[in-house]
């Protein structure tokens, strides 16, 4: 720790991977990928599923947007500060969501 | 060059620092550092518009189970062509605003004002299609409240079902449910509508840019602005990757 410290210097060694251009092909495939997602979903809706129809709708819509995330907006080839960044701010949007939503479906838990 | 003249011309870096372009502020160490702050601001700012939406479809899933049969009912008479086609448009806009992004970094002038027109073109198409969707809603006089005279809101369509919805096996709801698809219609205005908004203003910035562009712009390598949006664009196209599914799609067989 104190080595790291000690040599910090700002003009030596900034550790910053350089910068990751994403090319056209990478671009074309997570295009094709999300026609495909759509294509799927909008399937899907016409599937007699039950309670399944919106699991698999909103699942789908999360691989896609995961797929945006990652390629379109290069989280995946971003520093981990960035990754953390997203990362800590879906952990919090989910417990936000998470615990409002369980509040709200469990108020009449069982007395239906 | 002595120091006193050195400091008389400010340059900070005329002492040993390494060249950096014109566009690198004085406070970053390095380009690198200046793009990761950049980015991570507007990272930050997206995230901020996640819990906005994030509030929006939390209240939407609540009143969807409080008053599902209206939800459904309500979710049907959206129009799945219209929507699936907005889903194709705009995700082919945040593939083309790739490649726009893609463009500047490698500095190709004519590419980059040619994406950013197809992604131009592709948003107003999205707002048109959304407008014919907004004007079915005052045709049936879906538009929540008494915002248009002669076009109040009106739940009877979903109390006495006309016969093609009654065949495609709609069943009648009774008259306080069917007073709650309001509430369905004032969620999808809400969510489209705040969705409508962010494209405009995106639509605003993206023009700003493609006049730039048009001029020779971004070619020095000072493409942050480019970038950026770029993010913001790719954001709101998953707002309607969320969207679509959410109110379209997930009641089609309730």
């Amino acid at each position: 720790m104190s080595e790291h410290y000690a040599n910090h210097d700002p003009d030596s060694g900034h550790i910053e991977e350089e910068h990751h251009i994403v090319g056209p092909v990478t671009y074309a495939i997570i295009f094709g990928l999300l026609l495909v997602g759509t294509a799927i979903t909008i399937g899907a809706s016409y599937l007699e599923m039950g309670p399944w129809n919106p699991v698999v709708a909103i699942l789908i819509a999360v691989i896609k947007a995961t797929l945006v995330v990652l390629f379109f907006m290069h989280i995946k080839y971003s520093s981990k500060l960035m990754k953390l960044t997203v990362g800590a701010g879906l952990f919090t949007f989910l417990i936000l969501v998470g615990m409002s939503l369980a509040d709200y479906f469990t108020r009449a838990w069982g007395q239906w | 060059m002595s120091d006193s003249q050195a400091i008389a011309v400010h340059d900070p870096h005329a002492e040993g620092h390494a060249a950096h372009p014109e566009y690198q502020r004085h406070h970053f160490v390095s380009m690198e550092q200046q793009n990761e702050t950049t980015s991570f601001g507007m990272w930050l700012f997206l995230l901020t518009e996640v819990m906005f939406f994030g509030g929006l479809f939390t209240a939407y899933l609540i009143y969807r189970n409080w008053y599902y049969p209206a939800f459904v009912a309500a979710s049907h008479t959206l129009n799945i062509f219209e929507g699936s086609l907005n889903t194709l448009v705009l995700i082919t806009s945040s593939f083309t605003m790739a490649m726009g992004v893609w463009c500047a970094e490698t500095k190709r002038s004519k590419g980059l004002v040619l994406a950013l027109v197809a992604t131009l073109i592709l948003g107003l198409g999205f707002l048109g299609i959304k407008a014919d969707e907004y004007h079915e809603k005052y045709v049936k006089d879906h538009i929540p409240g008494h915002t248009f005279p002669g076009h109040s809101f009106s739940p009877i369509g979903f109390i006495h079902p006309d016969a093609e919805a009654l065949k495609g096996g709609e069943k009648p709801l009774a008259a306080d449910m069917a007073a709650k698809t309001e509430v369905y219609f004032s969620l999808y205005f809400a969510m489209t509508g705040m969705h409508a908004l962010h494209m405009i203003i995106g639509i605003a910035l993206l023009c700003g840019m493609l006049y730039k562009a048009m001029r020779g712009g971004y070619m020095d390598g000072n493409i942050a602005f480019v970038e950026n949006f770029g993010l913001y664009w790719h954001f709101v196209d998953i707002v309607w990757i969320f969207l679509f599914p959410l109110l379209y799609l997930i009641s089609r067989h309730q």
